[in-house]
């Protein structure tokens, strides 16, 4: 027993600070001291701290640039909510379906990272990050054309117009083009997504200590030493990145299980929605998965803190981007840092053990 | 008579994309960073001729020079106080995201200064459309874009092959570090390249939108993005084939809005590019680059 708490010592600091957090908010909440505004935010929370540390499996573990993450969050919304909303009132009770409709989002998310993912992985770098982008496009907007209806005879499917489903009268059509799918069942809680966050990062964190995970992160070290040990890349690489996306499609069960209507825009699941989980990992510290869901939550929250500053809030945004950016990383930032440090009586020690770093 | 008009509007539009993918892939030779605030320089170039021309009622020729003039300056800016401490920074990614930081920046800022209302950009061609056939009309825009983008990409290509500076550029690209004991000032260099990329994105700026008269502050990204994707697909690094690339990616989205989707067409060009990626991975006109042990 002792060893095991040994072993695990990080991912149970983890877990315990996530707990913390959630116990403290539940507490806030059901006092009623907290505004409707915070409520509002917390799932959306839960979703990207999923999106961030699912990331951070491609990013930092794995060590490729990947910029089509909404677009895996965009399957699982979207196969998710069809499928809670073609059930609903068949499955019961309602948290059988959604457990069911969780499960569906991880997989078809997997499954599309597993095919993205075989050709995709041969290139590399930023080719890599390009092509990526480019499948989250695709994704989104084909989402944007597509529409699907149910009669008597079964589901239709067409790309054009909802006319051309040829539904009988009485027939529903459930994804309707740009308009999407309206009328999810409102099944995501502050409760469901902590458990999400806490599966999550149970099976993150057990997947880079496991055999796998360090076998991913030789691939990143040292490819060709990798492969020369026996390593399977190939295997690998579209292990890690194929879990990173089906939990990207979790995060989009959970975010899509929380609108009442869903909607392919460029705002939810486009590009730029990528580029914020990114800007989540890599300020939160790549590789560092308890770095990512800390920056999920605060760069979350910091829009939202500055509305009181109304129009300069996403101006203030950029700047302190920007600036943490540059003070965390450039290295005559870190110097200057390191002098600062070295200057007060307590923190000599670990300036120089930076230095032995 | 159609199809001709639709390729014929395609190349403009590609004409811009190469334009501005010249921009992003020498920057991205020299510096090896995706420079993403660099289609927001374009929209900062529209703003700037909009202003000069629109609000101030000057004339056209000192909006444009104006507005080179402030994205070139805007251009050294940014790489000197965002990019350049970062250059030694152990991983790639802090500046990518600074420039994303720099993206974010410069939209917030034009959305505080102009709203977000679409302002109506007035074209500053001159020149009538010219009627070929029945059908077939060619606008003054087209014609200036094109030309625009061939004279463009010959002065580019001279000026990088034969001068001393452009000479440079190619050697910092090769390699920093010898080009540093050559007696090269690599800043300057960078700087430079920043300088032009950021010129060349004024440039884009005025003509597209002449071509599609309504000015967002979220009107460079998107080009932006597909500037970038056609400097892919040409081969990135390459002059010759950010051009090519262009062209092509605009014809195939102009005839993909035609004849297929308008709503696909952007599905199309991402999908084209994969497929080249697969079967090319580092572009139409790529080097191929060979893996140390």
């Amino acid at each position: 027993m002792k060893s095991f708490f040994k072993k695990n010592k990080d991912t149970l600091i983890t877990l315990g600070i996530v707990t913390i957090a959630y116990i403290i908010i539940e507490i806030f909440v059901k006092s009623g001291s907290i505004s409707s505004l915070f409520k509002g935010l917390l799932v959306p929370i839960c979703s990207y701290i999923i999106l961030a540390i699912s990331l951070n499996l491609t990013v930092g573990i794995l060590g490729e640039l990947s910029l089509g993450h909404a677009g895996f969050m965009c399957i699982g919304a979207f196969t998710s909510a069809f499928f809670s909303k073609l059930t609903v009132g068949v499955i019961t009770p309602d948290w059988l379906r959604f457990i069911l409709a969780i499960l569906i989002g991880f997989l078809f998310a997997g499954i599309f990272g597993f095919l993205i993912g075989m050709p995709v992985l041969r290139l590399k770098g930023d080719y890599l990050a390009i092509v990526t982008l480019a499948f989250g496009e695709i994704i989104k907007n084909l989402m944007g054309v597509l529409y699907v209806g149910r009669d008597s005879r079964g589901l239709h499917l067409s790309i054009k117009d909802s006319i051309s489903l040829g539904l009988e009268e009485g027939g529903q059509v459930i994804i309707n083009g740009a308009q999407g799918i309206t009328g999810t069942p409102k099944d995501s809680t502050f409760t469901a997504g902590f458990i999400l966050i806490v599966i999550s990062l149970i099976i993150i964190l057990n997947f880079i200590n496991s055999r796998e995970g360090r076998a991913v992160m030789a691939i990143r070290d040292n490819l060709i030493a990798a492969e020369s040990v026996g390593i399977n890349v190939t295997r690998y690489k579209l292990l890690a990145f194929s879990l990173s996306a089906a939990l990207a499609g979790v995060a989009g069960v959970l975010y899509s299980h929380n609108l009442n209507s869903l909607m392919a825009t460029t705002k939810n699941f486009g590009y730029n929605m990528s580029i914020m989980i990114l800007v989540f990992v890599v300020l939160g510290g790549i590789g560092s998965i308890r770095g990512s869901l800390i920056s999920a939550v605060i760069l979350t929250l910091l829009p939202e803190l500055l509305r009181g500053l109304s129009t300069y809030r996403m101006l203030i945004y950029a700047i302190v981007l920007i600036t943490m950016m540059l003070f965390n990383w450039a290295p005559s930032a870190r110097a200057f840092r390191a002098r600062i440090i070295d200057m007060l009586p307590f923190g000599k020690k670990k300036a120089s053990d930076k230095e032995v770093q | 008579m159609a199809f001709l008009s639709y390729l014929i509007n395609g190349i403009s539009l590609g004409a811009v994309y190469a334009i501005i993918a010249l921009g992003y892939t020498m920057v991205y030779g020299i510096a090896k960073m995706l420079n993403f605030a660099h289609g927001d320089v374009i929209m900062v170039g529209c703003y700037t001729v909009f202003s000069v021309v629109s609000m101030a009622h000057l004339p056209v020729w000192l909006g444009i020079i104006i507005s080179v003039a402030v994205c070139t300056v805007l251009g050294v800016t940014i790489e000197a106080v965002a990019y350049r401490p970062l250059r030694q920074a152990s991983s790639s990614l802090t500046v990518l995201i600074t420039a994303i930081g720099v993206s974010y920046l410069l939209q917030n800022l034009a959305l505080l200064i102009f709203g977000a209302n679409s302002k109506a950009f007035t074209s500053v061609v001159p020149i009538k459309a010219v009627k070929i056939a029945d059908k077939l009309t060619i606008t003054g825009e087209t014609i200036v874009t094109v030309i625009a983008c061939i004279i463009i990409m010959i002065v580019l290509t001279l000026f990088v092959n034969k001068t001393k500076a452009g000479r440079a550029m190619l050697a910092v690209s090769e390699d920093k570090g010898a080009a540093q004991l050559m007696g090269i000032n690599v800043n300057r260099t960078i700087s430079l390249t920043f300088a032009i990329g950021s010129a060349l994105a004024a440039i884009a700026g005025v003509l597209l939108c002449s071509a599609y008269p309504s000015l967002t502050p979220y009107t460079g990204s998107m080009p932006g993005i597909k500037a970038f994707v056609a400097a892919v697909f040409g081969g990135i690094g390459s002059i010759p084939g950010a051009f090519i690339g262009g062209i092509i990616l605009g014809v195939i989205e102009n005839l993909s809005k035609a004849y297929i989707s308008s709503q696909l067409s952007d599905a199309i060009v991402f999908l084209v590019l994969i497929i080249v990626l697969m079967v090319k991975p580092t572009g139409i006109l790529g080097k191929k680059l060979q893996e140390k042990v």
